[in-house]
C-alpha cells in the first residue's frame, strides 16, 4: 500500500506544498485503495473520474501557489448529502437512482476549499443506527477484526461506510453526520477522529433530514489536527438554513495549541454505568490521568438526567423523521411502486423502499405525535430535553470540557444485537445526551480493548466552543498514542 | 403502554406504509416494547419546564421578498417516475 | 335582526363560521423564492423547496409577515409578538413534502373584529378569532387522463392567511356581506387582491342550525367555495338541508361537504373514514416568530385609511348617507375617485354623478374603476360645468355619455356640440313666444283649467332650443307669458 494514503491531512498539505508529490498522485493513490477496500462495502459509488479531474484543478492552483485550505484532499462523502449529478440514496431502496440537481452546502464548501471526491459511503438507512447493517446496499464492515477471528465487525453507525473507509486509508477522511452518535461511535469502533460539531455550525442544507434538530454533520480524521481543518472548511452560516448559526468561523487548527493547563475538565458519574465494561472504565481513568499529566483539573460533576436522554431522544428523533420522511412517496423521485389509487401506490412504495429500522421509528413517530400521546411523549421529551441542557449548562459553569467514554463497548460482530432494537440504541447512551443539548462532541482513539479493537475517547465542550475541544482532543491523542491500523484487507491477505 | 394490532395497523396507515396483517402480530410486540422501554421518561418530573423550541439560541431569519428560485422545470421533473406534459402524474384520485 | 328560517316545527336560526384562505400580495412565496404569478405553465414557478426533495429547508419571507401584520391590524386584531410554526401532516399528490406548513397553537395574529354594513343601514360587528401564515397546496388535475391524475406545484408554497370568524353569523346574506367587507379590507391594505375567480379568496363555510335560544347543533363544513353567490348559496342551502334531517327525526352527522354550484346543492366529501390526524408538532426545521413592538407599530403607522374610518369621515365631512357612503368605501379606488370628484364641489351632487352615471357606464362596459374611460378630474370638469350654468342638468348626461365614447373633456364636448345652455331671456322667450303662437288651442285649455300642459309646452320648448335652454328660465319666461 502506497505511503501516500497513511498521510493525515496536514501531511499531506506540507507534502503537495512542498512538491513532494501532486495531487493527481495523492488522489489516484487514493482511488486504488478505495478498490483494494471493496470488500468492505464502504462505498456504493466511486467516482474516480471526478475526482481526477479534481486533482487537475487542484494541481493547477497548486502550480501558482494559490493552494485551497483542503487542496487535493480525497475525501468519501456520506450519502447522506446531496452530491449534484452524483446518485445519492441514503442508504435507502427509496432513493433508488436519485441524482440530485443541487449540491450541498457543507460539500459544496468542501469542494470550494479544494478537496476531491472520491466517491459516497455507505450508511445506516436515513442515518437510523448505529452498525450500518441497515444499509439498503448491504452491510458495511469494519477494517479491524478480532485476532484469529474471521467474524466481520460492524464499523459502527450511522456514518459506518465514512468510519470504514478513513480507517482503511482509502479515504483521508470523511464527511460524516450525527443525530445521536452517528460520528462519535463509528469513529471510536474504527479507531478514528470523529467530531460532531455544535448544532448550527454547520449548514444542513443539502442533507437529507433525518431528526432536523438534531443532525449536524461534521469532520471523520485520522487525526485531531485534520478535524480541525477539515471542520474550518465545512463551518460557516448559511442563509438557506433557518437553524444555522449567524456565527464566525474561528481558526479551530490555531486552537491545537497543545495547552490545556489550568483548564477544568468535568466527570460526569451518571456516565458510569452499572455492568460497563471494565475496559472502558479503565481506559477513562487513564484519559483523566493523561489531562491531569498535562495540568488540567478533573471535576466530578453530575448530569443527573443522563440516563433519560436516550428514551427522550428515542421518542424526538423518530417523531420528527416521521414527518422529515413522508416527502419519500414515489411521487416525484426515487422507487415508485404501483398502486390502483395513490394511497395504494404511497403503501406499496413505501413498504418496499424503506428497512425494518425506518420503518420502526417512522411508525414510533407517527403513533408519538398521534391524537391523544402529543403531550405524554413529544411534550414530555422536549421537557426533559431541556433539563438535560439545563444539566450540561450548570456543568460548564463548573469546568470547561467534559471526559466521557465513546461508546459502551468496542465493535461487535455484523449480526449480533440485531435482533434486539433496544441494545442496538444503547450503543449511544454516551452520545445521545450532546446532541439533546446541541453542543460539540470530539471522539479519539484512545486506546485497544482486550479484544484488540479501538475504543475512543469522548470530550464535549460548550456551544461553538469547538477550540476548546479540539485543543484537549489533541492532548489526549497525544498522550494516548494511538498508532494502531487495521489490516486492508481485513484479516490480511 | 402494550400496541394492538389494530392500533399499529391505523398507525401504518396514517405512515402510508402498507402492513401485511401476517407483520402486525410482530410489530406490534417490538414497538410495544420500544414505547415500554420509552415511558420511564414519566418518572421525570417536569412540571412548569418550557419544552425546548430549538437548540439554536437565535431568532428566525427571514428573507426580502425577491424571485431567486423556480423556472427550473427540466430539473424539478428530472428524477420524477412518472411525468407528462410539465406535469407529475399519479394514480388517479377521486375526490 | 337577521331572519329566521322556517322550518316545519318551527322557526331555526343558522350559526355561521368562515374561515377565509387569503392569499398573500408577495413576490414570492412564503418559504421560498419562487414566483407566486397566477397563470404560469405548470411547475415553473417552484423550487427543489416547494417540491419538498430532500435536504430542502424553509426560509420564511418577511413580507408575508409583514402582510400578515397589517391584515390584523387591519381587522382590530392583537398581533403575537411571537408565534410558532407547525407542521400539519397528512398525505396528498400535491402536498409535496407530505405536511403543511402552519400555526396551530400559537398563530401571528389573535381576536379581532369586522363590523358589517348591513343594506337597511344597520351594522353588526362580526369577531375574528384568529389569522395565521400557512402554506397553499399546489393543484391536482383530475380531468386530463382517464387514469392519472396531472399534479402542478406552481402554488405550493404560495402564502396564505387562514382569517378564522367567531360563529358570530347568522344568515346566508350576513355571510355575503363579511366576505364583501374582508375583501374590500384586504384590498385596501394590498395584503391580498380578493380575486376570488383566480382562488386568491377561498372560503370554507362552517354551517350548523338551532332552535333560538337553543345549544348549538352539529355544524358542517362545506370547502372551498370560491365566488360570493356561491357561499350564499350553499350556506342557505346546507343550513335548510339540516334543518329537514332534524325535522325529519335525523340526526345531523358532523361531515365535512362540497358545494356543487351546478346543482346548487351540498354533499359530502367522499373520503376516508377515519378522520384526518395531522399530528401537529413545531417545525424544527423553524424558530419561534418574534416580532419587535416597534416593528409593528411602524406598520400600524403605515397603514392607509381603512373603510370604516373612511366611511366615517365620508358621513362627517360630506354629508352623505351612511348607504351611500358605504358604497363609495368599497373600493379604496372609488373612494378616491369620488373624493378627487367631490373636492371643491358639491358631494352630494358628485356622489350621485360617481355612484350613478359613473357606475352604470363602467357596469354596462364591464370595466373597474381603475379603467374608467372618465377621469376623476374630467368627471369635475363637467359638474363645473353644471354649477356655473353654462349646461343644464340633463344635457350633462348628454355630454357624459359624448366624454365616455370621445375621451374628450366636457368643455370641449360642449363647444363642439354647441350645447351650451341658453340663458339669454330674449332667446328664451322668443322661442317661447314661437311656441305657444303654434299652440294656440293648447294654450287655450291651459288658460281654461289644463294646468298640466304646462309640461308639454317646457317639452316643446326644450325640443326648440335642443335642449339647450336654461330650465329656471325657461320656467319663470312661460309662466309669465301663459299668465298674459
Amino acid at each position: 500500500m502506497s505511503a501516500l494514503t497513511d498521510l493525515t491531512i496536514a501531511e499531506a498539505r506540507d507534502g503537495l506544498a512542498a512538491r513532494q508529490f501532486s495531487a493527481r498522485e495523492l488522489a489516484e493513490a487514493h482511488i486504488a485503495a478505495m478498490a483494494a477496500a471493496r470488500p468492505l462495502n464502504a462505498f456504493l459509488v466511486e467516482t474516480p473520474e471526478r475526482a481526477l479531474a479534481m486533482a487537475a484543478q487542484s494541481d493547477a492552483r497548486l502550480a501558482r501557489g494559490a493552494a485551497l485550505p483542503m487542496e487535493g484532499m480525497p475525501l468519501a462523502i456520506k450519502d447522506l448529502f446531496c452530491t449534484e449529478g452524483v446518485l445519492t440514496t441514503a442508504g435507502s431502496r427509496i432513493l433508488d437512482g436519485f441524482m440530485p440537481p443541487y449540491e450541498s452546502t457543507v460539500t459544496a464548501k468542501l469542494w470550494q476549499a479544494g478537496a476531491v471526491l472520491l466517491g459516497k459511503v455507505n450508511m445506516d438507512e436515513f442515518a437510523m443506527g448505529s452498525s450500518t447493517a441497515t444499509c439498503a446496499h448491504g452491510p458495511v464492515e469494519n477494517p479491524w477484526r478480532r485476532p484469529g477471528d474471521n467474524r466481520p465487525l460492524v464499523p459502527g453507525g450511522s456514518s459506518g461506510g465514512s468510519a470504514a473507509a478513513v480507517a482503511a486509508r482509502a479515504a483521508i477522511a470523511a464527511t460524516g453526520t450525527d443525530t445521536g452518535g452517528s460520528i462519535r461511535q463509528p469513529a471510536s469502533f474504527c479507531g478514528i477522529v470523529g467530531l460532531k460539531p455544535t448544532y448550527g455550525r454547520c449548514s444542513r442544507w443539502g442533507i437529507v433530514a433525518f431528526a432536523s434538530s438534531l443532525d449536524q454533520a461534521g469532520p471523520m480524521t485520522r487525526s485531531v489536527r485534520d478535524a480541525a481543518i477539515m471542520l474550518k472548511a465545512m463551518s460557516g452560516h448559511d442563509p438557506k438554513d433557518s437553524t444555522s448559526a449567524p456565527v464566525a468561523v474561528p481558526d479551530f487548527e490555531a486552537a491545537l495549541t497543545g495547552e490545556i493547563k489550568g483548564l477544568r475538565i468535568g466527570i460526569p458519574r451518571e456516565y458510569r454505568l452499572d455492568g460497563m465494561p471494565g475496559e472502558i472504565e479503565a481506559l477513562w481513568q487513564r484519559g483523566i490521568e493523561w489531562i491531569k499529566d498535562a495540568g488540567a483539573e478533573p471535576v466530578e460533576i453530575s448530569l443527573k438526567l443522563t440516563k433519560y436522554a436516550l428514551p427522550a431522544y428515542y421518542i424526538i428523533a423518530p417523531a420528527e423523521a416521521s414527518s422529515n420522511l413522508a416527502r419519500y412517496d414515489g411521487v416525484r423521485f426515487g422507487l415508485r411502486v404501483p398502486g390502483r389509487s395513490l394511497d395504494e401506490m404511497y403503501e406499496n412504495t413505501r413498504a418496499a423502499g424503506f428497512g425494518a429500522e425506518v420503518r420502526r421509528r417512522v411508525l414510533i413517530g407517527t403513533y408519538v405525535l398521534s391524537a391523544g400521546y402529543y403531550d405524554a411523549y413529544y411534550l414530555k421529551a422536549q421537557q426533559v430535553r431541556t433539563l438535560i441542557a439545563r444539566d450540561f449548562a450548570a456543568a460548564f459553569e463548573r469546568c470547561d470540557a467534559l471526559l466521557t467514554p465513546t461508546a459502551p463497548s468496542a465493535a461487535f460482530a455484523i449480526g449480533e444485537k440485531q435482533d434486539d432494537p433496544i441494545a442496538m440504541y444503547l450503543n449511544d447512551v454516551f452520545t445521545v445526551p450532546v446532541n439533546l443539548a446541541g453542543l460539540p462532541g470530539l471522539s479519539v482513539p484512545a486506546g485497544l480493548s482486550a479484544e484488540e479493537l479501538p475504543l475512543g475517547l469522548q470530550v464535549i465542550g460548550r456551544a461553538f466552543d469547538e477550540a476548546t475541544v479540539l485543543r484537549v482532543g489533541g492532548v489526549i491523542e497525544s498522550a494516548a498514542g494511538f498508532t494502531a491500523k487495521p489490516a486492508i484487507p481485513p484479516g490480511g491477505d | 403502554m402494550a400496541l394492538d394490532k389494530a392500533t399499529v395497523a391505523r398507525i401504518a396507515t396514517l405512515a402510508r406504509i402498507k402492513l401485511p396483517p401476517s407483520e402486525q402480530e410482530h410489530l406490534a410486540r417490538e414497538l410495544s416494547t420500544i414505547l415500554g422501554w420509552i415511558e420511564q421518561l414519566a418518572e421525570v418530573d417536569t412540571a412548569g419546564v418550557e419544552p425546548m423550541s430549538s437548540v439554536a439560541a437565535m431568532r428566525l431569519p427571514m428573507r426580502e421578498d425577491e424571485i431567486t428560485d423556480g423556472n427550473c422545470r427540466d430539473e424539478i421533473l428530472a428524477n420524477a417516475p412518472e411525468a407528462a406534459q410539465g406535469f407529475f402524474t399519479v394514480p388517479k384520485v377521486v375526490e | 335582526m337577521a331572519e329566521l328560517i322556517q322550518g316545519r316545527t318551527g322557526a331555526w336560526e343558522a350559526v355561521i363560521g368562515l374561515e377565509v384562505h387569503a392569499q398573500v400580495v408577495s413576490r414570492a412565496k412564503l418559504f421560498s423564492g419562487a414566483a407566486t404569478a397566477f397563470g404560469a405553465e405548470p411547475n415553473t414557478q417552484v423550487s427543489t423547496v416547494d417540491a419538498a426533495f430532500p435536504g430542502m429547508l424553509p426560509v420564511i419571507n418577511r413580507h408575508c409577515v409583514e402582510q400578515a401584520v397589517k391584515t390584523g391590524l387591519g381587522l382590530n386584531a392583537e398581533i403575537n409578538l411571537v408565534s410558532v410554526f407547525d407542521r400539519k401532516n397528512y398525505f396528498y399528490a400535491d402536498l409535496p413534502p407530505g405536511y403543511q406548513i402552519s400555526q396551530y397553537t400559537r398563530p401571528i395574529v389573535g381576536k379581532g373584529k369586522i363590523v358589517l354594513d348591513m343594506p337597511d343601514g344597520s351594522s353588526r360587528e362580526i369577531g375574528i378569532t384568529r389569522l395565521h401564515l400557512e402554506q397553499d397546496a399546489g393543484k391536482s388535475l383530475h380531468d386530463q387522463h382517464p387514469t392519472l391524475t396531472y399534479v402542478d406545484l406552481n402554488r405550493a408554497g404560495v402564502a396564505l392567511m387562514e382569517i378564522v370568524s367567531e360563529p358570530d353569523l347568522r344568515s346566508a346574506e350576513e355571510a355575503g356581506a363579511y366576505i364583501r367587507k374582508l375583501r374590500s379590507i384586504l384590498r385596501y391594505l394590498g395584503t391580498c387582491d380578493g380575486n376570488m375567480e383566480e382562488g386568491s379568496l377561498r372560503c370554507d363555510c362552517n354551517v350548523s342550525v338551532r332552535k333560538p335560544g337553543g345549544p348549538l347543533g352539529t355544524r358542517c363544513e362545506i370547502k372551498n367555495v370560491n365566488s360570493v353567490r356561491f357561499v350564499m348559496q350553499a350556506i342557505e342551502h346546507e343550513a335548510r338541508r339540516q334543518i329537514e334531517v332534524i325535522e325529519e327525526g335525523g340526526t345531523v352527522e358532523q361531515e365535512t361537504r362540497l358545494f356543487d354550484a351546478g346543482r346548487g346543492v351540498t354533499r359530502p366529501m367522499r373520503s376516508k373514514e377515519e378522520a384526518h390526524d395531522y399530528r401537529y408538532f413545531p417545525d424544527p426545521d423553524l424558530l419561534p416568530l418574534t416580532l419587535e413592538w416597534d416593528w409593528v407599530e411602524a406598520l400600524r403607522r403605515s397603514l392607509p385609511e381603512l373603510p370604516d374610518a373612511k366611511k366615517a369621515r365620508f358621513i362627517a365631512e360630506y354629508k352623505l348617507s351612511p348607504q351611500d357612503a358605504g358604497v363609495l368605501v368599497g373600493e379604496q379606488a372609488s373612494a378616491d375617485y369620488f373624493e378627487t370628484v367631490a373636492r371643491g364641489r358639491d358631494p352630494k351632487l358628485a356622489a350621485n354623478w360617481v355612484m350613478v352615471e359613473l357606475y352604470g357606464v363602467l357596469n354596462r362596459l364591464s370595466l373597474g374603476i381603475e379603467q374608467s374611460p372618465v377621469s376623476a378630474e374630467a368627471l369635475g370638469g363637467l359638474l363645473d360645468l353644471i354649477r356655473d350654468g353654462t349646461i343644464s342638468g340633463r344635457l350633462a348626461k348628454e355630454v357624459f355619455a359624448a366624454m365616455v365614447e370621445t375621451g374628450k373633456g366636457a368643455a370641449a364636448i360642449v363647444e363642439e356640440r354647441g350645447l351650451k345652455q341658453v340663458t339669454d331671456s330674449g332667446a328664451i322667450e322668443g322661442v317661447i313666444e314661437s311656441v305657444l303662437a303654434a299652440q294656440a288651442d293648447k294654450v287655450a285649455e291651459y288658460r281654461a283649467g289644463k294646468e298640466k300642459l304646462f309640461g308639454f309646452f317646457v317639452g316643446q320648448v326644450m325640443k326648440a332650443t335642443q335642449g339647450k335652454a336654461n330650465p329656471a328660465l325657461l320656467n319663470e319666461l312661460l309662466r309669465k307669458k301663459l299668465a298674459g
